[in-house]
């Protein structure tokens, strides 16, 4: 009973953290297809918050570009469930990064100026570090439709290279 | 018919000719598919022409650190014709892991 206890509580700390954990079966495609779109709206949403907030510059510009590529990346994926008939299906990963996403947005409301524009750059850099991890050791290996592997693979340059944007904001508000 | 032979010396002032002609600029094409630039290295002289066609669904830039920047919109294309000689590198912005290359011949 004590070592489920252990278990179950040391489950609930890696939800938390790293909502990809819990991810231990092989995602399906419909599921896959619902972890990437809600990830690229879960971005938006913090950058709609981003343009709200900040005043600067760098981060401004770096908020418009995570909604204009993420919204494109999503016009793209529903163009691509609606071709192959796959309904997205919500899943605990899903749930888990919007469940993630909706605290770092609680936290970084409370927050103004400098110390958001750092907290909401961090966060974007550790995000898009987490996603990526995610697409290309979990949902690029298990989709099985070769044009949802291809939009993913596509994806993936996208957010590695927002990752590196976002690095190089970060070394700027140092 | 006897008006269509060109007598080779006719054929040989029209080769002097050619050959006196300042090289023409060209235009050289680079596409942007799925955030690569291709062909990531070109070789041009000044006065050519680059023509960035994107292909992809999102806005990307070709940036020269300290100097140029194009834009190019989704399913667009832009050009920029190269004013001085050496070789540069450039990269998207927006997307840092795509990168190019130009040498520009005098």
């Amino acid at each position: 009973m004590f070592i489920q206890c252990k278990s179950a509580l040391a489950a609930l700390i890696l939800v938390g953290a790293m909502p990809f954990a819990q991810a231990a079966d092989k995602p399906t495609d419909p599921q896959i297809a619902h972890i990437a779109y809600t990830a690229g709206t879960l971005d938006i949403e913090a950058a709609k918050q981003a343009l709200k907030k900040s005043k600067n510059k760098d981060v401004l510009a770096f908020a418009h570009d995570m909604v204009r590529d993420h919204e494109a990346v999503n016009v793209q994926a529903l163009d691509l469930v609606k071709k192959l008939k796959v309904t997205p299906e919500d899943n605990a990963t899903s749930q888990a990064l919007t469940k993630a996403a909706a605290e770092e947005r609680a936290k970084l409301a409370k927050l103004k100026g400098a110390a958001f524009d750092k907290a909401y750059v961090d966060n974007e850099v550790a995000y898009h570090k987490q996603v990526n991890g995610a697409l290309e050791t979990l949902l690029i290996p298990s989709a099985s439709n070769t044009e949802l592997k291809g939009l993913l693979e596509t994806g993936l340059k996208i957010f590695e290279g927002h990752e590196q944007h976002a690095e190089h904001v970060a070394s700027m508000l140092k | 018919m006897r008006a269509m032979v060109l007598s080779p010396h006719l054929g040989l002032s029209l080769a002097l000719v050619v050959m006196a002609t300042p090289v023409k600029a060209e235009t050289i094409q680079v596409t942007i598919d799925k955030l690569v630039f291709s062909p990531a290295s070109v070789e041009a002289k000044v006065g050519d022409t680059i023509k960035w066609v994107n292909k992809d669904a999102f806005a990307h830039t070709a940036t020269v650190k300290n100097g140029w920047e194009v834009m190019i919109p989704p399913k667009k294309s832009a050009s920029l014709t190269l004013k001085a000689a050496g070789t540069v590198d450039y990269f998207c912005r927006f997307h840092p892991n795509m990168t190019g290359h130009i040498a520009v011949a005098p």
